[in-house]
């Protein structure tokens, strides 16, 4: 386990004075903007409605929660952050701020999100909040991630949580559906992350992350990546199966899974550069798929209420 | 990375900013509990043993 040593130049009064910008970087502002998206869709699509004040609180405490989690990830990962030229300037490796604020700053926000969410809507919600709190920084970044290349699969729970969190949120409970949509961004994760590692994998090798590719080889990793997007493709159809959508929903989730499978064959059968490329093709179809996905959940949802099923 | 060393307006001005921010959270942190409280409760916060 190698943590950062903390006695030499970063306590410096620059890092001990970190600026405010420093701090909001700590929060990781872009997975932020997913977890945000992908709550609200949760919190949107739950059949019960309440009160519009009570319904941003939710989703500023799962949003600042979410925050948490990515300020006790840098703290923690500080060390392999300053290996890997995408992490290399977040505000502990930049040399901006010191560790130990970072896990502070990280312990704050996470109780006062948890307390929160509970005191505004129920504490299934926020006790699931929690949870997915510490699956993302104890169970994933402190034990998972450096220990074993299924790291990501387990660790996907907690991006998967968020929209669980929300219905959560609205309904007091977790329904078959909410089950739904965790699955669906649970199977999403792993071929989503293996493609950026097919193409990252050097920086992972350095850092000493042990990604599927690195550790198991490029063939299997396109393997797999085949299987869970051929999964991922019929699990995005149980939202029908709950009755939670229709055809609105079923229609372009059957042609973003096509394309999803078909991408990663496309993958599995290229090699060196060529599969480098499409496996950053890959990657950026899987953010759109999923965006688009929940659009359509979203949007199946909002026909079905106002002008009854289709 | 090697350490910067900041002027003392740099640092008194970081810690006005921090503090400010600080400030504008917990002023939120009032609001949002103050409406939560009518929202959740309405008037029915009067109606208790006094």
């Amino acid at each position: 386990m190698a943590y950062i040593d903390d006695s030499h130049d970063m306590i410096s009064t620059h890092a001990r004075e970190a600026r405010v910008e420093d701090y909001l970087a700590l929060l990781k502002p872009r997975v932020m903007s997913l977890v945000v998206f992908t709550a609200l869709v949760g919190m949107i699509v739950a059949p019960v409605a309440v009160h519009p004040f009570v319904g941003v609180v939710a989703i500023c405490c799962i949003a600042i929660g979410a925050g948490a989690s990515g300020a006790l990830n840098m703290w923690y990962e500080a060390d392999i952050d300053a290996i890997m030229s995408r992490t290399a300037n977040r505000p502990i490796p930049g040399g901006r701020m010191v560790r130990d604020d970072a896990l502070v700053f990280g312990v704050i926000l996470a109780a006062f999100s948890v307390g929160l969410l509970g005191l505004a809507t129920n504490w299934v919600a926020a006790g699931l909040l929690a949870f997915t709190i510490f699956f993302y920084a104890v169970v994933y970044t402190i034990w998972l991630k450096r220990a074993t290349p299924q790291n990501i699969v387990i660790g996907g729970a907690a991006g998967a949580f968020p929209p669980m969190v929300g219905w959560a949120a609205m309904t007091g409970q977790v329904s078959l559906d909410a089950v739904a949509l965790f699955l669906i961004i649970f199977l999403w994760t792993p071929p989503h992350f293996w493609a950026l590692a097919l193409y990252k994998k050097s920086d992972y090798a350095a850092a000493g992350i042990p990604m599927m590719p690195n550790v198991a080889g490029e063939r299997s990793t396109q393997n797999q990546i085949m299987v869970y997007s051929v999964l991922l493709t019929l699990v995005a159809f149980t939202p029908v199966l709950t009755g939670l959508v229709g055809w609105f929903y079923a229609v372009p989730a059957t042609i973003l899974g096509v394309g999803f499978s078909a991408l990663a064959l496309r993958l599995r059968m290229a090699e060196g550069a060529e599969m480098r490329r499409r496996a950053r093709t890959l990657f950026v179809y899987s953010l759109y798929y999923l965006f688009i996905l929940f659009l359509a959940l979203l949007a199946d949802v909002g026909i079905i209420r106002w002008f009854g099923a289709v | 990375m090697a350490p910067v060393q900041l002027s003392d307006e740099e640092i008194k001005a970081r810690r006005r900013k921090r503090s400010i921010a600080i400030g504008l959270a917990l002023g939120a942190l009032v609001v949002i509990f103050y409406v939560l409280t009518i929202v959740k409760m309405g008037p029915a916060v009067f109606d208790r043993p006094l």
